[in-house]
């Protein structure tokens, strides 16, 4: 399919993107040793690439589907930021009522249908989210971003053969972080394991690239999103990508040592912030000042959100039973 | 209740003639389906020559190959897509051949199905239907006759529905699908056989209940769901002829029962047997006595019993099998001991109802 060229629109919308992005997860990283956000919190620091790069592709009535770590996603789509801090504060007026937590993040509003804390669970999800579309006859599609580690559950597999089965307008958008926790892929995949292969053997065009870098992620993403919304059929994306902090929590745990200096180093001096601003600074622009913008933007726009959330009510015992049952 | 006329039955134009409990949940699928385009049927073998032991013929040749089709065997994708579909408007039935294959989908049904509406503070509800048949007989041996429902009933989220009778299997079935939260339906293979013409059809369903009582009596109270409850409502007419009057409540909604009418009846007989077809150990029907019990103390003449399959596996020989399973008559002996008595020539009378009964209930499958 014929590609257009990216426009420094595109670049500079990417960047902005990426820096609110960070910069909002930075901020969530600095207030939870408040230990007010009780809640186990995958966050996205080095990761925003991809998530901006296919978000950008989508309108607010395509859907996407997500996982634990689903910040960026959630963000990039277009989610309420108040809404998701409030929620990591467990208040009413979070997104998911405070009963969802960080990784049970939707804001369908916006098409983010709903992330969710199992890995591979959403996979076969976003099928029937895709399928629905396709009974429907619109021309919009879905898209579910997972991880690396989530292609090794069966239902990865299984929802491949159906997508391809049904023809389904669905994007199967894995983020490849290296790492399950602290288990590096070699206990885990074969050497010899491709994941665009697996794919590529269920019939589905697949593409890859390196989400840290800004033309790839984005020229991978607009040629996905125009093969499956003309085409009507399935398409998967691997970018690879890196996490900053644990897995799990705010801190950084370089000093564990499951992952050498040599390979943090080298995805460091990759990082998707500094590659955009060498891309953005080629065309002529100088990215500091947008920088220093958009930066002080989200600033005001995170104070703002956690000063909503902290000043929300609580729920109660009763809305949990309420929402036992429609 | 908005009974179909002549006309609109004829308008229904289902081509076979409901006889049996299957074809009355077929009709149950037809008549969801005509009346609410977003209703769709999947599962493994849907669209085969055998439709689900004949439960969903006829669909797609009425509904066309996008409402009703074959899957591939894979239950938690399957299961998953089934969920995408009813968080985007569409209303899907997903068929099991047999209960144990659900297993594979463990993930989506608790996971997500049960927990969608929940996690995500009432937001979306997840209107989907997983049918779930039970088998038993013909050797079908330890990994295809579990009956699994206390598992689904533990959790919130679902709501686990197990017919009895084939016309409150065809209302029950049109009430799970127009409900807005996933529904475990779980029908006994043999019940398929049982028969039905089809009388009482609806253009709407009505809102899924709690429990029928099927038969009245003031000496015991039994609880019981799905082929427990047909053997129960036997016995009763058995019993009749002994003086015995013997409550029978079909509790077909296994999380959602309805306490207050069973604690009323045994209030009244101050006695009360569970029939339960599943293991005992954490059974429903351990979990309906625990609730009558501190309700009933005082009237309660006797200890509750309960009638359930053992707590092992169920071995493929002929020979095990007619050992392991309850029937009728179990339950007209668990009656003797409990009302102390003796039923002259109860034996004669049981081996009459045997006879007549096996035509009823017969393999292979
Ligand atoms: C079925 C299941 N098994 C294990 C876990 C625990 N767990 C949470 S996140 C995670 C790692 C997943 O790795 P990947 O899918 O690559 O995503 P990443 O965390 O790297 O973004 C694991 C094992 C889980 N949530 N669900």
């Amino acid at each position: 399919m014929k590609q257009e060229p990216i426009t420094i629109e595109d670049f500079k919308e990417f960047f902005s993107k990426i820096v609110r992005i960070r910069t909002i997860e930075q901020a969530i990283a600095e207030r939870y040793h408040a230990q007010e956000m009780k809640c186990p919190m995958h966050l996205s620091i080095g990761q925003e690439g991809p998530a901006v790069a296919i978000s950008m592709q989508l309108n607010a009535s395509d859907r996407m589907l997500s996982t634990h770590r689903s910040h960026a996603h959630y963000l990039a789509k277009g989610g309420n930021l108040n809404m998701m801090i409030s929620e990591f504060f467990g208040r009413e007026t979070g997104c998911s009522g405070g009963m969802g937590g960080s990784m049970h993040l939707i804001d369908k509003s916006c098409g983010f249908e709903g992330a969710t804390a199992i890995v591979g669970n959403t996979i076969p999800i976003a099928a029937g989210v895709a399928l629905s579309q396709k009974l429907s006859r619109t021309k919009n599609i879905t898209v579910v971003c997972f991880g690396e580690g989530a292609t090794e559950e069966g239902v990865f597999s299984e929802t491949l053969n159906i997508a391809s089965v049904k023809n389904l307008p669905l994007i199967f958008f894995v983020e490849n972080n290296g790492y399950s926790v602290y288990s590096p892929l070699s206990p885990r995949q074969s050497s010899n394991r491709h994941i665009t292969k697996i794919s590529e053997a269920h019939g589905i065009k697949s593409l890859k690239g390196n989400g840290n870098n800004i033309e790839e992620a984005l020229a991978i993403s607009s040629e996905a999103v125009k093969y499956v919304r003309k085409k009507r059929k399935p398409c998967l994306i691997e970018l690879e990508t890196y996490r900053y902090l644990e897995h799990c929590g705010p801190n950084n745990d370089d000093h564990i040592g499951y992952r050498t200096k040599k390979e943090i180093d080298f995805w460091k001096s990759y990082d998707v912030i500094s590659n955009a601003k060498k891309a953005i600074k080629e065309l002529g622009v100088s990215p500091d000042s947008l920088e220093k913008l958009i930066q002080e933007n989200t600033k005001e726009e995170i104070d703002n959100a956690f000063r909503e959330a902290t000043l929300a009510p609580f729920p109660k015992i009763e809305r949990s039973i309420s929402y036992e049952y429609a | 209740m908005n009974m179909l006329n002549k006309n609109s039955v004829k308008e229904l134009k289902q081509n076979k003639r409901i006889n049996n409990f299957a074809d009355g949940i077929a009709a149950a699928f037809f008549d969801s389906m005509r009346y609410d385009p977003t209703v769709l049927a999947f599962g493994l073998g849907a669209t085969d020559p055998k439709n689900i032991f004949g439960t969903m013929a006829g669909l797609e040749d009425e509904f066309g190959n996008e409402r009703v089709f074959d899957t591939p065997i894979s239950e938690n994708a399957m299961t998953g897509m089934a969920i995408g579909l009813a968080i985007s408007g569409y209303k899907p039935v997903l068929t099991h051949q047999r209960l144990d294959f659900s297993l594979l989908s463990i993930d989506q049904i608790v996971n997500a199905a049960a927990k969608w509406y929940f996690m995500f503070g009432g937001q979306q509800s997840v209107p989907l239907v997983i049918r779930m048949i039970i088998g038993q007989g013909w050797g079908q041996g330890p990994t295809h006759s579990q009956a699994l429902q206390s598992w689904f009933a533990q959790i919130p989220g679902l709501k686990v529905i197990m017919p009895a009778f084939p016309k409150d299997g065809y209302n029950l079935f049109r009430s799970s699908i127009a409900d807005p939260n996933p529904v475990i339906f779980i029908e006994h293979r043999w019940l398929h056989q049982m028969s039905w013409n089809g009388e009482g059809r609806v253009v709407s369903p009505t809102q899924l209940g709690k429990s029928n009582r099927v038969s009245t009596g003031s000496d015991i109270t039994i609880v019981s769901n799905s082929i427990g409850s047909v053997y129960s409502h036997h016995a009763a007419n058995i019993l009749k002829k002994y003086n015995v009057g013997v409550e029978v409540i079909d509790a077909f909604n296994l999380r959602d029962f309805d306490i207050n009418s069973i604690s009323k009846s045994v209030a009244k007989t101050g006695r009360l047997l569970t029939v339960d077809f599943s293991h005992q150990f954490c059974s429903i029907g351990t979990e309906i006595i625990a609730q009558v019990l501190p309700l009933n103390f005082a009237e309660l003449k006797i200890a509750p019993e309960r009638i359930a399959l053992p707590n092992f596996p169920v071995g493929t020989s002929f020979n095990i099998e007619k050992d392991f399973y309850f029937s009728t008559i179990d339950i007209c002996k668990k009656i003797e001991s409990m009302l102390n008595v003796t039923f002259p020539n109860i034996d004669d009378e049981l081996k009459e109802y045997q006879s007549s009964s096996k035509k009823r209930f017969d393999g292979p499958f």
